[in-house]
């Protein structure tokens, strides 16, 4: 069974083709990683999965149903659909336990005591339950970027979309986010992400995407696609990204 | 902290420290430069302030004025009748500051909506806006005040309070209105695609969400709309209303002294200079949190 299915999506933005004809099917419980250089075109893929972007052809399923028509309620798509952003997005007037507990009161109709129990376990299985009723500008780079993935599980969605979500931290940070990534792939949770952590992509990766100028260039399991490419794109990209230190 | 255990930093390390040598001479360089400052500031205030007050107070009329403006046992004869007039003021402010929140509320809401159905009341909110921003209070308090009893459209009210005040809201919502929007518009789209990605509709979004953030940076701007608020409710006074401006323009042109509209002044003063004071310290304290939250 498919999560999610992307068939021949296009996307521009005035004069700039951003995706060309892409397609990805992502398979129940498995991890689908976006790697490719910046402007590749993998945080619009993600915005327009997530209805947040209109897409100008092709078509999006989620669980076999099109949520690329126009009719659909995207309220309601949105409620199967988790996302996670570069730039945490926590709602600064609310605390942690707030920021966690608004959609499942307000969307879900959970009632807040239980909502409020759901959050805590949460938190305390990702050691922040100290944290539940700070605010966010209380809370290092890390610990915010792991409320904001919390916040978007709590809903228990069908399919979790992160954006790049280390791209903001410190480099002693960005563990403490990714373990969180591996306990939820590990709980068997869908997911698409775009990295541009090599190491992380390999280690969580059922399939590895090579994005470049809005295509997926080459696709296959992380020990192909990482460890041994086999389009000169690809190797040329990953040759950038070892130069940089971040292989 | 009681005082035999020395104060500590965060990490528990003692912040008690011997100074040095040239950290002591910098101290004292830093004292002498602070003491020359001022100085300067004194010497310069006693100057101009000084010549300024010798320049009205040597001036050929001066001594006229003084009598007509500044006589001060008749402003304390008509205090009374004068500050029984600010009660009006300030009672009119009050319910006028609420109806102006609601009615600005709307306002602001229907401009910055997205929904098809309400397209008809987002036009109608910004001409609503454009011409009450456009026409000067009194005028608009002139035209409702006169304009509407002429009407004689029955069951409607004649009372000039009460139509002062409803020029007084019609005019400054239209102004209290751009103030929220531009609050709403301030906040980072970003939040709104964090709500709406969690699934959250357009209101609700906006509710819970942007208008919180929203108005607490409006807060500033909208004490200062209250000062201004409460001066211009003098304005009505042109309708007959007795309030304090009014007062005093009846207790000058008995005497043809004109000391009572001193008076008002100074009550007026009394209320707005605290006021004045306390939006600063609001907007300082809400800069503050901005710039931190940009740090964090």
């Amino acid at each position: 069974m498919n999560v999610l299915e992307v068939k021949n999506l296009r996307k521009t933005f005035e004069d700039n083709l951003v995706l060309n004809d892409l397609s990805l099917t992502v398979p129940d419980h498995t991890a689908t990683v976006l790697i490719g250089a910046s402007g590749s075109g993998k945080s619009t893929l993600l915005r327009c999965i997530n209805l947040l972007d209109t897409i100008d052809d092709g078509s999006i399923y989620l669980d076999g149903k099109e949520i690329s028509d126009p009719e659909i309620n995207v309220d309601e798509v949105r409620r199967n659909l988790g996302m996670v952003f570069q730039s945490f997005n926590l709602f600064p007037h609310m605390s942690v336990l707030e920021n966690i507990t608004l959609s499942p009161i307000r969307v879900h109709k959970i009632s807040k005591a239980q909502a409020r129990d759901q959050a805590m376990t949460l938190l305390r299985r990702f050691d922040l339950a100290d944290k539940a009723d700070q605010y966010p500008d209380r809370l290092s780079g890390g610990q915010q970027q792991r409320v904001a993935i919390i916040r978007s599980i709590a809903v228990k969605p069908r399919l979790l979309l992160l954006d790049e979500v280390t791209s903001a931290l410190d480099p002693v940070l960005v563990n403490e986010v990714l373990s969180i990534v591996r306990d939820l792939k590990a709980d068997g949770m869908a997911m698409v992400l775009a990295t541009h952590e090599m190491g992380f992509a390999t280690q969580v990766a059922d399939e590895v995407c090579f994005l470049k100028d809005g295509n997926i260039i080459e696709r296959g399991p992380a020990s192909q696609v990482i460890s041994a490419p086999q389009q000169d794109e690809t190797k040329d990209f990953l040759r950038r990204v070892h130069e940089a230190g971040r292989l | 902290m009681s005082n035999d255990s020395p104060a500590r930093d965060n990490s528990g390390r003692a912040l008690s420290w011997v100074p040095s040598e040239r950290e002591l001479e910098r101290q004292a360089s830093r004292k002498a430069i602070s003491r020359k400052k001022a100085l300067i500031a004194t010497v310069s205030s006693v100057l101009v302030i000084g010549s300024l007050v010798r320049l009205v107070i040597t001036s050929p009329g001066w001594k006229s004025v003084k009598e007509t403006f500044f006589d001060v046992s008749y402003g304390s004869d008509v205090l009374g009748v004068v500050a029984k007039g600010l009660v009006v003021n300030i009672r009119l402010t009050i319910i006028a500051a609420i109806l102006i929140g609601i009615f600005a509320m709307v306002l602001a809401l229907l401009r910055t909506s997205r929904s098809a159905a309400l397209t008809p009341f987002r036009f109608m909110a910004t001409a609503y806006v454009d011409i009450f921003r456009g026409v000067p209070l009194l005028l608009v308090i002139l035209l409702i005040g006169f304009g509407v009893p002429a009407l004689r459209i029955e069951g409607l009210t004649n009372s000039v309070l009460i139509l002062g005040t409803t020029a007084v809201v019609l005019t400054y919502s239209a102004y209290v209105a751009e103030v929220i929007r531009s609050g709403i518009l301030s906040i980072h789209p970003s939040q709104r695609a964090a709500a709406r990605s969690l699934g959250l509709s357009g209101p609700q979004t906006m509710r819970h969400v942007v208008l919180p953030q929203a108005l607490k940076r409006v807060v500033p701007p909208l004490l200062n709309d209250l000062v201004a608020l409460l001066k211009d409710t003098g304005l009505v006074s042109i309708l007959g209303v007795t309030d304090a401006v009014r007062a005093a323009q009846i207790a000058s042109s008995r005497t043809f002294n004109y000391t009572p509209y001193v008076t008002a002044a100074i009550l007026f003063l009394l209320i707005t200079i605290p006021l004045t004071r306390y939006t600063d310290r609001v907007l300082a304290k809400s800069i503050d949190r901005q710039n931190a939250q940009g740090a964090a």
